[in-house]
């Protein structure tokens, strides 16, 4: 075996719907298994948050975008020996296809390792994908695929309505959706031929069992299945949009076996060397199956059954790719077995897919083949109920339990289970209460029976114990059978907090007494082969199903570190990179660590980063339940963002010692009343703010403080509608809505024009040890993690850099801060105004750690741990700028208004680094799929400043040649000005010629969408709305700022393609 | 109603009753097969065996029909889970798996941890134990002091036509019924005899299949003579699981208890020829020890997890046998082609 000398990765980019954090886990795994044949590795990845860009992984990093032209000359720079396509999900893989297209791979003599092109090509493109599958026997869809309108039409036809049309090469099931007649799929196929030429119309499957399957081989054609997976929900929902049990759970020993059979024939078939997935459709009355998928790379699932399983399936994968056989290599739970095996699992997971329609003010939403969660849990345990509870509190969305709402009658709730959506498994337990029988309840879902009979043995328990609480059991009655009432309920999965409430008693009267009871689960590891061979494995997880701990905590000196829980919009990849560099850090100063996450998408749940790892919830009861075993030296809350922050006050309450600040530091910057007077105490600015209690009391307090203001309920559930109002109808509109729930509201005065700054800090005892100030590219009024972050900030005076740096000093020693901290400022004219203060690790930290090649994690960790660390000052004067920008996934989120506002919307970021602001911002905004326009621009400003703001920018555009779109008034605007314009009617004014046909038949490259804050009645709202809805739909880039969009124009003035700087990580460097 | 599972080193586990209502005693056996056990409990292997399930829940799609048993009836003494599901869910189940037990005269015991008890026997080697109800005194069994293979094997020859020309004599020492199946599907006529019944002289075959079946192989004395004839008639035989054993014994090697066995869908084999790997079916507490394999054969596979010999061949090719099941149910099918090597010989 020759293994190469170089090795380039592709990554994924920044992290979007259908394409998340798996990605990061998956390549991570492949660059340790290449590093540990000594092989030099390269990566492509403008994710800055990852694991896989930092220090200690590859030996060179390239954050550029992940397309053909970057990556052909990164290749060109480098010149590596061999090449990773399957480690970066659809964006790897896609820009492999084109590479390979364009003969790069050739040109350079660049080899391809693992699975070749050609396979690629068959699983990637539906049509030799069928065709191919059906030469060897297997069964598959009745499909065609179509090139246009006509074809789909014809197609629909021949099979029969309902039909499944999807895109080809399209990531999570992007316009794939099930059409039940003609005028339907005209629609649909019109938008899926939007993005993708090739589409195909399928037999609908709806109703059959989905059914997927991991399968590896190597290049000796050795094969095994590592674990195969069912889907809770039926066919018709994407996989990602699934409940998911692992192992399958209603499958005969024929059928389990028949499709893992089916599965090997089709990765033989197809000359896989190394992983990859395969989706079947089992019909539930006559055990018909048809292949639906191959995907021939890493992908969500087989991350997910690496977590499940123990199975290092990346690094297995990538270990394949070089030429390795399975059976070479080991087993690195176990350590005594090898990769050549199939796990066997004693117990079973869960995933539950995490949406966030919440955040868009939408309450549940159906879901269908195509991906819109941003996130995912997973739960181990062992039997279903107890998973599943486990795993509906991991979501973190606020339910204790299945058992939640929908309180309506038996009637509404049939009617509304029988579409899939975000919130099904609630109504079905509702349903169940409300005595709806659970075979009607799988006739109308499709569940499988035995679903919902494991669902009813909750509700059932539920229902006895609230006959016995009626009958005068409760917890004063001592004795027996309330222990076994407890025991019971603990085994059926409810949480404390949930037991409480039925008994009405507190959650720590609940905890105290099963303690009291000796009803405390036990810890049992994941060993992937079912105890039959003795293992080391610090993969854990706890149940209630069991009578013997599989350790005996012994070792005293643990620290533990609670990481992030499900990804979300506000939450995502950049707190994993955080808890794996507090482990990494505690683990190199020589303590043992102890990691909590659920997960499954996620590094930190890798269980060689850590001396032991629970796949656990983050919830108070678990982590005491981990704590009461473990006890740990101190446990580390401040780097996984805001689930583990909220635990503080009460883990401190149940004097866990929590390492870094202290808890009711915490507080005092958590509760708003407390900050606000610390702020007042240090003379530090604040916008006016006030809380209140009624309706009048707020429109009078905003009628004071003066229009625009910022209205938001006073606490925070899952992202609840914060947003910017600018007239008292707005907020009378506002306040209905809200007060229909009966909340608090807080109202703080909106300063417009106004810079937005952040000041990441880590501080020991109160003195600042490291501080990077960086500011954002739009105005404040659009939330943080949406917002352009350019480091070192380019546009402030040093004065304002100055008064941040002595405000952050004095908020520093109040709150006695001891390890990271962030906090946002607004500055005018020099004036500064703290907004937020969060004393915990912020998501711009591995940004910053990366711009200034200081790991303020590390630094953090080191603090915490009381070891001496020397007090850095800042580093402004660096020679290169890094811009960190938002990934949207607005395409997938139908409903939703695609425009930047107070309330976070983006699901990922990328961040580029370059020798000037425009040259970082263009290379950052390429990476997050935005084209640079090429022929033509439909410009439309809102209100006369904008237009005066942008005119100069809107001359740029016209003097580059390109041919400028305009909405009515702008267009007369800058016609005047002497910018020649074509002037487009309005989506709704339903004339021609319309933006929304300029806009389907790709006569756009670009749309700059400007609202005017100062007037935004309803109906322009709605106007606009269609002009950006549609823009996003058919996948054009949408600007709807004002900076950031006069930004992008002066850096596309001024730089071509080629002027964007083919620079690794290192180069930047090398130069200082 | 509280049952206990009692092992020979006196601990004692709690659980509830499912299946019937009665008391037993035999070799406690784990297997770590998720799934199959309709087709595991029927296998006449497990006879005189109370079977652990490491998976902890267990009769979810119900008792499937009658074509996919291993035999006629369920053989295992025992059967221990974490939890049994009583409202199973498939199209081809018939009955819950606790009304078969009940059908059966088999009792079960749920609501134990069964990976507890797992770790138990694998560090302290399979043991004997006792499922007692109503607190009812039974004593230890100990099903591999006596040869258990006549209680499996049928009394009397059966034939089985295909409409293939060839024949094959499947000695039965408790075998599983889709072995029979694989050579029915390979248009083999099939003659099934008892375990000490001898062929020769009283029809003609073309090649001899010996069987699966429970217990020490040294107990099959009379199967292994019968074997030897064979071998010197130069007739092609293939031995499955305990059959393999007792080709190993008829060729003159040896054979031992493991300490726990092999139980399992996911048994992982090398060929040490090819270098192939196969995931394999099993189900055996003895093994064959290869070091005393007399020349003229040699190891033809051997396990990837503990080395151990996993399948012997001669060295003419013409006698071969494999400690795993080529048939699966349960389990993986990835080795059937054992089944066309041998028919290949005929």
């Amino acid at each position: 075996m020759i293994l190469p000398e170089k090795v380039l990765i592709l990554g994924s980019g920044a992290l979007k719907i259908g394409q998340a954090g798996e990605f990061d886990y998956s390549g991570s795994q492949a660059i340790k298994a290449l590093k540990e044949e000594k092989i030099k590795t390269v990566l492509v990845n403008p994710n800055i948050a990852t694991i896989q860009t930092s220090k200690g992984f590859a030996d060179q990093v390239y954050f550029l975008p992940i397309n053909p032209y970057f990556v052909e000359k990164i290749i060109e720079k480098e010149r590596p020996d061999g090449i990773l396509l399957n480690f970066g999900g659809q964006t790897a893989l896609n820009c492999g296809l084109s590479l390979a297209q364009k003969g790069i791979f050739e040109k350079y003599d660049l080899k391809v390792l693992g699975t070749q092109i050609e396979a690629i090509q068959k699983t990637e493109s539906r049509k030799l994908f069928a065709a191919s599958l059906r030469k060897v026997g297997l069964n598959i869809p009745r499909s065609f695929s179509a090139g246009n309108i006509e074809e789909a039409l014809l197609s629909g036809e021949k099979i029969g309505y309902p039909v499944v049309c999807r895109a080809g090469f399209s990531l999570g099931g992007q316009g794939s959706s099930v059409v039940k007649n003609k005028s339907q799929l005209k629609k649909v196929a019109k938008r899926a031929l939007a993005l993708s030429p090739e589409i195909l119309i399928e037999e609908c499957l709806y109703g059959w069992k989905e059914i997927e399957y991991e399968v590896m081989r190597d290049c000796r054609d050795n094969c095994i299945t590592v674990c195969n997976m069912e889907n809770f929900d039926p066919m018709g929902i994407h996989t990602g949009e699934s409940i998911v049990v692992s192992p399958s759970q209603t499958l005969t020993n024929n059928e389990y076996f028949l499709l893992r059979e089916m599965a090997i024939k089709a990765i033989r078939f197809f000359k896989i060397v190394g992983e990859c997935n395969i989706q079947f459709a089992l019909h539930p009355q006559t055990g018909e199956y048809r292949i639906i998928e191959v995907n021939a790379r890493l992908s969500r699932s087989s991350a997910l059954a690496s977590k499940v399983t123990g199975y290092p399936l990346a690094f297995i994968a990538a270990k394949l790719s070089l030429g390795f056989t399975l059976d070479e290599l080991k087993n690195s739970v176990t350590k005594t077995t090898g990769a050549f095996f199939e796990p066997a699992l004693d117990y079973l997971a869960v995933k539950i897919p995490r949406w966030d329609f919440e955040k868009f003010g939408l309450p549940y939403q159906t879901i269908t083949t195509e991906m819109q969660s941003v996130g995912e849990v997973m739960a181990i345990g062992r039997t279903f109920p107890e998973v599943l509870q486990k795993a509906v509190r991991m979501l973190n969305q606020g339910h204790e339990g299945i058992i939640d709402g929908f309180d309506l009658n038996k009637n509404q709730l049939q009617s509304i289970i029988r579409t899939a959506n975000s919130k099904r498994i609630f109504q079905i337990a509702a349903s169940l209460l409300k005595g709806v029988s659970a075979q009607k309840i799988a006739h109308l879902t499709k569940i499988d029976y035995w679903f919902i009979a494991e669902i009813k043995k909750i509700t059932d328990f539920y229902l006895t114990l609230q006959q016995k609480l009626s009958q005068g059991d409760s917890l004063s009655t001592q004795g027996v059978s309330l222990k076994e009432i407890l025991k019971e309920a603990k085994r059926f999965g409810f949480s404390d907090a949930q037991l409480a409430k039925i008994f009405k008693t507190t959650r720590r009267k609940i905890g105290s007494l099963r303690i009291k009871f000796g009803i405390i689960p036990v810890v049992k590891q994941i060993d992937t082969l079912a105890a039959e061979y003795p293992a080391e494995t610090n993969y854990l997880y706890l149940t209630y199903h069991g009578i013997k701990e599989d350790l005996n905590f012994r070792n005293k000196k643990q620290i533990m570190v609670l990481a992030s829980g499900p990804y979300c919009i506000g939450s995502s990849v950049e707190f994993d990179w955080c808890a794996v560099n507090t482990v990494a850090t505690l683990r190199k100063n020589k303590n043992k660590t102890i990691l909590v996450n659920c997960n499954p998408e996620t590094v930190s749940t890798d269980y060689d980063i850590t001396d032991k790892l629970y796949f656990e919830e983050l919830s108070l009861e678990r982590v005491l339940d981990i704590c009461r075993k473990e006890k740990p030296l101190g446990v580390i809350l401040s780097v996984g963002g805001q689930i583990p922050n909220n635990l503080a006050l009460s883990l401190a309450r149940e004097k866990i010692r929590i390492l870094g600040t202290r808890a009711d530091d915490i507080d005092k910057a958590e509760d708003r009343q407390k900050f606000s007077a610390l702020l007042g105490k240090l003379s530090i600015d604040q916008p006016v703010w006030q809380q209140l209690s009624s309706s009048s009391k707020a429109i009078d307090f905003a009628q004071q403080i003066e229009f625009p203001v910022i209205a938001r309920p006073s606490y925070v559930l899952s992202g609840k509608s914060m947003i910017v109002i600018y007239s008292k109808e707005e907020l009378v509109h506002y306040l209905n809505i809200l007060q229909k729930q009966d909340i608090k509201i807080v109202i703080s005065k909106f300063i417009q024009n106004a810079k937005e700054i952040e000041a990441d800090l880590v501080a020991k005892k109160g003195e600042i040890i490291l501080c990077a100030i960086s500011e954002h590219i739009e105005n404040a009024g659009v939330h943080s993690g949406d917002a352009s972050i350019v480091f070192p900030p380019q546009k402030l005076y040093i004065e304002t850099i100055r008064r941040i740096k002595d405000a952050c000093k004095l908020i520093a020693k109040a709150l006695n801060i001891n390890g990271p901290a962030n906090i946002q400022f607004l500055a005018k004219d020099n004036q500064i105004k703290v907004i937020e203060c969060n004393l915990r690790a912020s998501r711009t930290f591995p940004f910053i750690s990366k711009m200034c090649d200081k790991n303020f994690i590390e630094m953090a960790t080191l603090i915490m741990l009381k070891k001496k660390v020397e007090v850095k000052n800042q580093i402004l004067d660096l020679d290169y700028v890094g811009v960190k920008v938002p990934q949207f996934s607005f395409s997938r989120l139908h409903e939703v208004d695609p425009i930047l506002r107070v309330e976070m919307a983006s699901t990922g970021e990328a961040a580029c680094l370059g020798e000037d602001v425009e040259e970082a911002y263009l290379k950052a905004l390429i990476a997050t799929d935005q084209q640079l326009p090429q022929t033509s621009v439909l410009i439309s400003l809102g209100g006369e400043e904008n237009k005066l703001k942008f005119l100069e920018e809107a001359r740029i555009l016209f003097g580059k040649g390109l041919k400028i779109y305009a909405t009515h008034h702008t267009g007369d605007f800058l016609t005047k000005n002497g910018i020649r314009t074509e002037k487009l009617f309005k989506i709704y004014e339903k004339q021609k010629p319309n933006i929304a046909d300029f806009l389907a038949e790709r006569k756009i490259d670009l749309v700059i969408n400007i609202t005017d804050p100062d007037f935004v009645s309803q109906k322009l709202l709605n106007d606009d709305y269609q002009i950006r809805r549609s823009t996003v739909d058919f996948g054009v880039p949408l600007f709807t700022n004002l900076q950031a969009a006069k930004l992008f124009v002066q850096a596309f003035f001024l730089k071509k393609q080629d002027d964007l700087k083919v620079n690794s990580y290192a180069d930047y460097f090398k130069k200082m | 109603m509280k049952t206990r599972l009692i092992l020979e080193d006196n601990s004692v586990w709690e659980g509830e009753s499912f299946g019937r209502q009665v008391s037993t005693a035999g070799e406690v056996v784990f297997t770590t097969a998720m799934i199959g056990y309709v087709e595991a409990l029927t296998d006449p292997s497990y006879k005189g065996q109370i079977l652990v399930f490491t998976y902890p829940l267990i009769g979810n799609y119900g008792v499937v029909d009658r074509r996919f048993f291993q035999s006629d009836k369920i053989q295992v003494s025992g059967v221990i889970v974490t939890q049994v599901c009583l409202s199973p869910s498939h199209w081809q189940s018939q009955k819950s798996l606790d009304l078969w037990l009940k059908e059966n005269n088999v009792p079960g015991l749920q609501g134990i941890d069964t990976r507890a008890l797992t770790q138990k026997l694998r560090n302290k080697g399979t043991m004997l134990g006792k499922i007692q109800n109503n607190d009812e005194e039974i004593s230890f069994y100990d099903p591999n002091k006596e040869n258990l293979i006549p209680k499996v094997s049928l009394k009397k020859p059966k034939d089985f036509q295909s409409g293939g020309e060839k024949r094959v004599c499947l000695i039965d020492c408790g075998h599983k019924r889709s072995i029979l199946n694989c050579l029915l599907d390979r248009n083999l006529s099939v003659k099934i005899v008892p375990w000490n019944y001898d062929p020769f002289g009283r029809f003609d075959f073309d090649g001899m299949v010996v069987s699966n079946g429970p217990g020490d192989p040294k107990m099959a004395v009379k199967t292994v003579k019968i074997v030897k004839q064979a071998m010197e008639k130069k007739l092609p035989v293939l031995g499955i699981c305990l059959g393999s054993q007792i080709i190993s014994l008829a060729a003159g090697a040896q054979t031992y208890k493991l300490k726990f066995g092999h139980r399992s869908l996911n048994q992982p084999v090398k060929d040490v020829q090819s270098g192939r790997c196969f995931i394999t079916s099993q189900n055996h507490g003895f093994a064959i020890d290869p070091g005393s394999l007399p020349s003229g054969f040699k190891q033809w596979f051997f396990n990837l997890n503990d080395q151990t010999c996993e399948g012997v061949i001669s060295d003419d090719g013409k006698v071969a046998g494999v400690q795993f099941h080529p048939e699966g149910s349960p389990g993986p099918t990835d080795t059937s082609w054992v089944f066309d090597e041998f028919v290949k010989l005929l």
